[in-house]
């Protein structure tokens, strides 16, 4: 369903993606991790073309992101994203944040776009929350928000970029739940996350990467249980995070 | 110690006119010039800060030049320019009277602080939040009508209450080319009549009500924009 090949990034002269493959296939959970700095969230943002690249070329569902004829608007729109800091549009409602994109790119009327609107954030439990701004919503509500709006677009593929890592240690635990049910009903998606137990628990493919570079892209099995396979500097990082 | 000694105002000027009557028609002039300014300024001063902050490097080098050329000049000097310089380079200019090159060099001026500020304001929503807005598929002129001008006018709304002030202050220049603003009316006044602290105590009045007024329409339009728990926003 998503495919990269040989996809190179530069700011300037600093090489910021260096050569990366992969495949994803329909339903599978992939997830992306790697020391900071090592480009992943950068990797991820390709894919729905937020982050321009220079070399290289990456199919979605048969479309081309890099062509320039490519309507990138509808590509997104099929295309879920959540990030590290949630990213709800802080001058509207909880219910206006669900629906403004489907309202205005799917050409959902309101009343429909409401509905799926709800049924997601019924999915995520903040059905009472509809009329709240997302100042009032703690961290971990902001992001199951933010999913919902991510999902109310039926999207084909959903993108996670570090989900988790800006909310409190208690938190984390209520958005991985979200994840997870997903993860668990198929729908494809692309985590860049330092969880490790939920990369253990959900995901089929770890992609490891450092300074810009896929190091490794092997299943969990591979990743987590079999690491006399993997490169001195995934088993130097594994090391430092399992413990 | 002096006296003060109002009693100039209800003299006769001219006709049945006043020095009072005058006064406030120079009070009128003044505001009239701030306001139709400060539109143009908010206007122009809105679109090329927008077009700052685009991806598209023709519009942001346009956005850059028009600041950089309207900010780098004094406000004085950009009235002289409009009014005697301008309209023998581009003689449809000549057509018009001065207090409409006052409110052009005033607006044009002021448009450029406004356009740094707005630039500023969108600079200064996060990067991922265009990115939310893109990634759910609304195109780049939707993400900035539906997110970030929204966003962005809540944060300069503070510095766009000072500017509106402050045309009001600069339109004083405007004496520069003999339009009867409030300023014009103090100098004049105080020469005719030898009351210059009268003069200018009731002219600054003026002026520091003007601002207020601003203040205060400015708390208003806060208020109405205000969202809970977000910049100044209730708890």
């Amino acid at each position: 369903m998503i495919e990269l090949k040989n996809v190179s990034k530069w700011y300037s002269d600093f090489q910021v993606l260096d050569n990366c493959s992969t495949k994803i296939k329909k339903g599978e959970v992939v997830v992306v991790c790697g020391p900071s700095g090592s480009s992943k969230s950068t990797l991820i943002k390709t894919i729905n073309g937020l982050e321009p690249f220079q070399k290289g070329e990456i199919i979605v569902d048969n479309v081309n992101v890099h062509d320039p004829k490519t309507n990138l608007s509808k590509l997104r729109s099929r295309v879920g994203m959540v990030f590290q800091h949630f990213e709800l549009f802080p001058h509207l409602s909880v219910q206006e944040n669900l629906t403004l994109a489907q309202i205005k790119v799917l050409k959902r009327n309101k009343t429909e776009a409401i509905n799926y609107g709800l049924k997601y954030l019924e999915r995520v439990g903040l059905t009472n929350q509809k009329d709240k701004f997302p100042g009032q919503l703690s961290g971990g509500q902001q992001q199951r928000v933010a999913i919902a709006r991510a999902l109310s677009m039926d999207p084909i593929v959903m993108l996670f970029d570090e989900p988790t890592s800006s909310l409190d240690p208690e938190m984390v635990g209520e958005v991985l739940d979200v994840i997870v049910k997903l993860a668990n009903e198929g729908m494809t998606m692309v985590c860049v996350t330092h969880e490790m137990g939920f990369a253990k628990k959900v995901s089929n493919r770890v992609i490891f990467m450092d300074e810009g570079k896929i190091v490794e892209d092997c299943t969990k099995d591979n990743f987590f249980n079999n690491q006399t396979a993997l490169s001195a500097r995934a088993k130097e990082f594994l090391s430092k995070i399992l413990r | 110690m002096f006296t003060l000694d109002w009693s100039f105002l209800s003299k006769k000027v001219v006709g049945t006119q006043t020095y009072f009557s005058w006064l406030m028609t120079a009070w009128e002039t003044t505001l009239t010039i701030s306001l139709f300014a400060f539109v143009i300024a908010f206007t122009l001063g809105f679109l090329m800060g927008v077009l700052r902050t685009t991806q598209n490097k023709y519009l942001v080098l346009i956005g850059n030049i028009w600041t950089e050329i309207f900010r780098n000049i004094p406000v004085l000097v950009q009235i002289f320019l409009w009014y005697f310089v301008i309209p023998k380079i581009f003689p449809i200019f000549s057509k018009l009277p001065a207090f409409a090159l006052a409110v052009i060099a005033l607006g044009l001026f002021t448009s450029s602080r406004i356009s740094e500020q707005v630039r500023a304001g969108i600079q200064s929503i996060p990067t991922d939040q265009r990115y939310a807005s893109l990634a759910l598929g609304l195109t780049t002129y939707q993400s900035y009508r539906f997110v970030l001008l929204p966003v962005a006018f809540r944060l300069v709304l503070p510095p766009l209450t000072s500017e509106a002030m402050n045309v009001i202050k600069n339109s004083s220049v405007a004496f520069a080319v003999s339009i009867a603003e409030l300023t014009m009316y103090a100098i004049q006044v105080q020469e005719e009549t030898a009351r210059g602290i009268e003069v200018y105590l009731v002219v600054t009045a003026l002026y520091f009500i003007s601002a207020l007024i601003v203040n205060l329409i400015s708390i208003v339009v806060e208020k109405s924009i205000q969202i809970p728990h977000f910049i100044g926003g209730k708890k």
